[in-house]
This record gives structure tokens, sequence and C-alpha cells, in this order.
């Protein structure tokens, strides 16, 4: 079955929509959406040094995802204006990026693929791992999840209940990093985030409670990667823009049944 | 120890530098006691609070909280984004799960019982106070610590709000330390005053310190109004009327 090259990006697509809706949810309440957003651009920074180290573009990628959410932390706490230090550091990541990739000779011929994600081109590898990071966030959010809402919902709430609310951010940032890691061969890196924000953003007017909204969110993102994947298939279209399409138009669908 | 919460010679810094916001403040509160502090803008009310909770760390002094204390904390301005989907019912449950017959019954306590099934962002001022309010009530706190939990809310609002704090006091045996703007109501309402500029300018029955000079130069023209209260109060006693004007009960006066 894993034979088919069909097949494989259905599941890979799965294994991403199954963390996109949990972390989304918290990208969305947390209003982390630049954040994620500079996280997934350093990922081509990533990929350019994985490259010329001729090393696991996944190793590469996860480690400049971790550095970037780092240098984040730490200048939000210089007291900069956030929004200002995200987009300084989203775009130079992405413009050092594909800068440094241009020294790559092999990647500079499929650079596209790195910033759109090639789904179909996904092996049985590159399966495993998507599953096994996906897993390993799924476990560490749901170990966290109570404390991970409440500092969510209100930090001082949080920390009159012993919660340490840094700790939380922290661990949010890791596994954005993870995720970022494990997406760029699905979505690729200008995309990442658009997973992660818009099946969470459709499902925030369906749900009444932040796990229905976290449940909503995973269905519509693997819905979007079923009808993604299809279209592409039959109209000949790139996948991973697709399946972000297919998620946009879910969006704008659920905008119509909001419930406040 | 017989006190809740004692603390000697609190000195606070602003984070990241060494502007004092709070100089030397002594600090107990016993069972049952309601306790208030005022002051102005800025006069570290919200710093004391923070530091008796142990949620800012402390330039000198300490703070001694009875071993096994329970604490039912309203914070400042509590504001829950538009973008996370709660009800009250799950509100509750964070971040210790708690059973539907106590949310029920804590609801009921703050006179909220019909608002469960809504929407956080769908509940007015005084609900959500009274919601916060319920929510600090689970556990059975010994001492429930509310910082201005009366901002937003209309005169009848607060008015209803301070009656609500007294009654579950009175239900509870549940001590209160306060923070609040509404002097007139907060006189009325507490046992003890605590008036706060950065040090501990005066403290007292609400009587002692709504005569004291120094809580009348922080809050000129407002503090008259309180002091009227207990003129007016004390039109059936004039027995006390001259001990109010020489404040010989001075704690920690400077």
């Amino acid at each position: 079955m894993l034979d088919d090259f069909f097949i494989r990006a259905v599941l890979a697509g799965l294994g991403v929509a199954a963390v996109a809706g949990p972390l989304g949810s918290f990208v969305v309440w947390r209003r982390m959406a630049y954040f994620g957003d500079s996280t997934a651009h350093a990922a081509i920074l990533g990929v350019a040094v994985s490259l010329a180290f001729n090393a696991s573009i996944y190793a590469g990628t996860l480690l400049v995802a971790l550095a970037m959410a780092l240098a984040v932390s730490v200048l939000a706490t210089r007291g900069q204006a956030m929004d200002t230090v995200l987009g300084v550091l989203s775009h130079s990541a992405l413009a050092v990026g594909l800068v440094a990739i241009s020294f790559v000779p092999q990647a500079r011929s499929d650079l596209s693929a790195y910033l759109f994600g090639d789904i179909l081109a996904v092996g049985r590898t590159d399966l495993a791992l998507i599953w096994a990071g996906a897993a390993g966030v799924l476990a560490l959010l749901a170990w966290r999840w109570q404390r991970l809402l409440t500092a969510s919902v209100n930090e001082e709430l949080a920390m009159a209940a012993g919660i340490d609310p840094r700790v939380e951010r922290m661990i949010l940032s890791l596994a954005l990093a993870v995720v970022v890691a494990l997406s760029i061969r699905v979505v690729g890196s200008l995309l990442i985030s658009a997973m992660l924000i818009v099946p969470a953003a459709a499902a925030r007017g369906l749900s009444r409670t932040p796990e229905r909204m976290v449940g909503n969110a995973t269905l519509i993102a693997s819905f979007a990667v079923l009808a993604g994947l299809s279209a592409s298939l039959r109209l000949d279209t790139p996948a991973g823009p697709s399946i972000v399409t297919a998620a946009a138009l879910i969006f704008a669908v659920s905008q119509a049944f909001r419930r406040g | 120890m017989s006190a809740l919460i004692e603390a000697k010679g609190l000195t606070i810094h602003r984070p990241g530098s060494h502007d004092t916001v709070l100089q030397g403040v002594d600090f107990r509160i016993e069972p049952q006691e309601i306790v208030t502090v005022v002051g102005p803008n800025g006069s570290g009310k919200s710093s004391l609070i923070r530091a008796l909770l142990g949620h800012v760390p402390l330039a000198a002094g300490r703070v001694a909280r009875k071993a096994g204390l329970r604490i039912g904390y309203v914070p400042q301005r509590v504001q829950v984004d538009t973008t996370i989907p709660m009800t009250v019912r799950r509100f509750l449950s964070l971040p210790r799960r708690v059973s539907g017959d106590v949310a029920a019954r804590v609801l009921t306590h703050t006179g909220v019982e019909e608002v469960g099934a809504r929407q956080l962002t769908q509940l007015s001022g005084g609900q959500f106070q009274r919601v916060l309010l319920a929510r600090a009530l689970l556990h059975d706190p010994h001492l429930l610590v509310l910082d201005e939990p009366t901002q937003g809310l209309d005169q009848p609002g607060i008015v209803a709000f301070y009656k609500l704090i007294e009654e579950v006091r009175r239900q509870t045996g549940a001590a209160v330390l306060m923070v609040s703007h509404d002097l007139l109501v907060v006189m009325r309402a507490s046992d003890r005053v605590i008036c706060l500029n950065g040090h501990v300018c005066c403290e007292g029955t609400p009587q002692h310190v709504s005569s004291a000079p120094e809580y009348r130069a922080l809050f000129g023209a407002e503090a008259e109004g309180t002091l009227a209260l207990y003129q007016h109060h004390h039109d059936h006693d004039h027995d006390h009327d001259a001990a109010c004007l020489h404040p010989h009960h001075h704690a920690g006066a400077s």
C-alpha cells in the first residue's frame, strides 16, 4: 500500500493535519501567527545548512527553527514591540535562507520544493519521521494540556495555580519547531503557518470549548489535505498550495456558520 | 502562627531596575478578616498583592504564609482573549478539573447559577466578576485575594459585589484581602484598611483611616466624602469624634 506515492502523500498530509489542529489552535489563541511565520521561514535557512553539511533536512530545519524560537523569546523579553521583532526576524530569516541556499548548487533547482513542499515525493522514511514527530508533539501537548490552556487564558491565573507561563511558552515554541521541521516536505516553508492558522481559524466560529475547537481544526485540516490532494491529482495543480486553498475555502464557508 | 499571611519589611523593585515600588511594608491578615488596600495609581497596591502571593521577587523583607494555606485569587483586569472559545463551566475546570456539582455550587454561591453553559465573552462585566469569584471559591480557600474586583462595574454593581463578598465571608469563613478604588464602599465593607503609597501611610479601622491626615492628603475631596460618612454615623455616638482627628493608633506612618 505504501508503494503508491499518492497513499504516502495522503498519510504524510494527515500526519501534519493531526498536529496542525491542536498546535494551530494555540497559535490562534495566543496570537502567535507571526511567530509561526518566522519559525517557518527560518526553515529555509535550515534547508541550506543541511544541504551544505550533507545532513538530514529534518535535523537542520529543526535546529534552525529552535534557534529562531529562542531568538524571538529572548528579544521579546527585551521590551521590543513584538510585531516589529517578528517582522524583522521573519523576513530576514527568509531572505538569508534564500541567499544561503543559492550557494548550494543542487538545491537551486528544486527551491520551490522547499518553499511550497513536495508532498508527492514523500518516501517511507519521511513518512515514518512525520508520524513519529507528530506523535511526539501530540503526546507533549496532551501531557501539558490543562497547564497550557490555563496559561493561554490568563497568565496571572496560571501563576496563582503554580504554573510558570514561561515554561508553557517554551513548550509551545519547541512543539512549533518540531512541526515546522516535519511539515517542510509536505507544505513547505511558506505554507506551514497557513496549515496551522487557517483550519484553526475556521474551527473557531464552530466551537464552544477549546477541546471542540482542536477537534474541529484537526478535522478541517484533514479534509483540506484529502480535498487538496485529490484536486491536485485531477487538475495537475501544485499539491501544497492546493491543500492550503482547500483549507481557505473551508474557512470562507465557516464564516457563514459562525456561532460567535 | 495565627496570621494567614505575615510580611515584614517588604521592598520591591520595578522589574529590571532599582526604582522602588514598595519600601519596608509590614503586613498581616488574620482568619476571617476583610482587609482592603487603598492608594493612588502606581502606589504599589498590586505589587503588594503579588508579592504576598509570591509572584514577584523581593528586594528585601520576607513573607510567611501559613502552612497549607489555600488562596482563591482574582487578578486585576482579567481579559480572556476572544479567540479562545470557553464556556463558564470549562473555565472553572482550569487548571484543576472539578465536578459538575462543585461548579454548580460555586456559581450558585455567587448568584450566577444560570451562566454555566455561556461563553465567557458573552458575560456582562458584573457576571464575569462573579464567575471569577466563583472560580476563586473552588477548593475551599482560607483566603480570598481580589485585586480591584469591581473595576468596570457601575455603582449599583459595585455595592452588590461588596455585599456578595461579605456574604461569602459569612458563609465560608474565608478571610478577604482586596485592592480597591471604591473608597466609600470600602470604608463600609472592611474590617481594616491599609492606605498605601509606596509605603504604608496609615492603617487601621475604616473610621480611623478616613480621618487620618495622610489619607486625606492622598485622596483630597474624595476622602472628605468618606469622612462625612463616619461623621454622619457618629451623630448618634458623640464620644469618638475627637479621637478621629488625631491619629494615635498610627501603625507604620512615616
